[in-house]
């Protein structure tokens, strides 16, 4: 399998002007990893993929915020 | 030709009173990697590039302005009750003073759509590696938004629209495939 979010350090200087952000991430989606898609892969119900924008579960990635992720501690 | 149904790919909701996320989301109305010049891209490629891949530039294209029509309902709803000093406040002074609470395709900078913001090379692979790099730009600032965003109903259908950006991709990048694929040899999956 693979993740779908990467970090890094980047340098930090001891004369940054800002408080330095440590590490930062990005996101890696699934569409870089799967290829052509492979036949008979599993597949969300119908009302659920509606609602996620996509039938496939491998790519289903959703994105929330770090506010999002302080509120309910969901996402990734 | 097009067939017009009379609602939303999904349903947006919007739940605070907060036109400034509207400053923010006319990116993807009215931006270089909006879904304007998304659907306009794709729908204009697809002339000019194989039979077997024609079809999905005709769908993505149209499912574009699904999108762009989600883009204008989120961003009409959070203007359309505000005073012109809730505008001032969020930073949509200057837009008022020219289109008072009409929608407009400019990007978060006011800066008015381009053509330029488009290709249409001719040459299949190069179209739809720009393709490719549309949508995960577009995911890109989908993400940024939603980072910019406490509305959690808006979010929603912002996450919807970005999902929707990942499995374009997916398939312009199963278009490359089909279109590098050799003659005459077995497809293995
Ligand atoms: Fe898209």
């Amino acid at each position: 399998m693979f993740t779908t979010r990467k970090q890094y350090e980047p340098y930090v200087s001891p004369f940054d002007p800002c408080a330095p952000i440590l590490v930062k991430t990005y996101v890696t989606p699934p569409n870089l990893y799967v290829g052509f898609q492979p036949p008979n892969l599993p597949q969300f119900p119908l009302h659920e993929a509606l609602k996620k924008g996509t039938l496939w579960k491998i790519f289903y990635d959703p994105y929330y915020s770090p506010y999002e992720m302080a509120n309910k501690g969901d996402g990734q | 030709m097009w067939i017009y149904e009379k609602k939303l790919q999904y349903p947006v909701r919007v739940s605070t009173c907060n036109p400034k996320l509207a400053k923010y989301l006319i990116e993807q109305y009215g931006g270089a990697d909006g879904e304007l010049a998304a659907a306009l891209r794709y729908l204009n490629q697809r002339y000019s590039i194989p039979d077997k891949v024609i079809g999905l530039l005709t769908d993505i294209g149209t499912e574009e302005l699904a999108h762009l029509e989600m883009i204008a309902t989120m961003v009409y709803k959070l203007t359309k009750d505000a005073t012109p000093e809730q505008l001032k406040e969020a930073g949509l002074d200057a837009h008022y003073v020219n289109h008072d609470r009409a929608l407009f395709y400019h990007n978060a900078a006011g800066v008015p759509w381009t053509a330029t913001y488009i290709q249409a090379k001719g040459d299949p692979i190069a179209d739809l590696y720009e393709d490719i790099a549309a949508e995960e730009k577009a995911r890109a600032t989908y993400q940024w938004i939603i980072n910019m965003s406490d509305d959690p109903d808006l979010n929603d259908g912002l996450r919807f629209l970005r999902e929707r950006e990942i499995i374009h991709a997916q398939r312009f990048r199963e278009a490359v495939e089909i279109l590098k694929e050799e003659r005459d040899r077995k497809k293995f999956f």
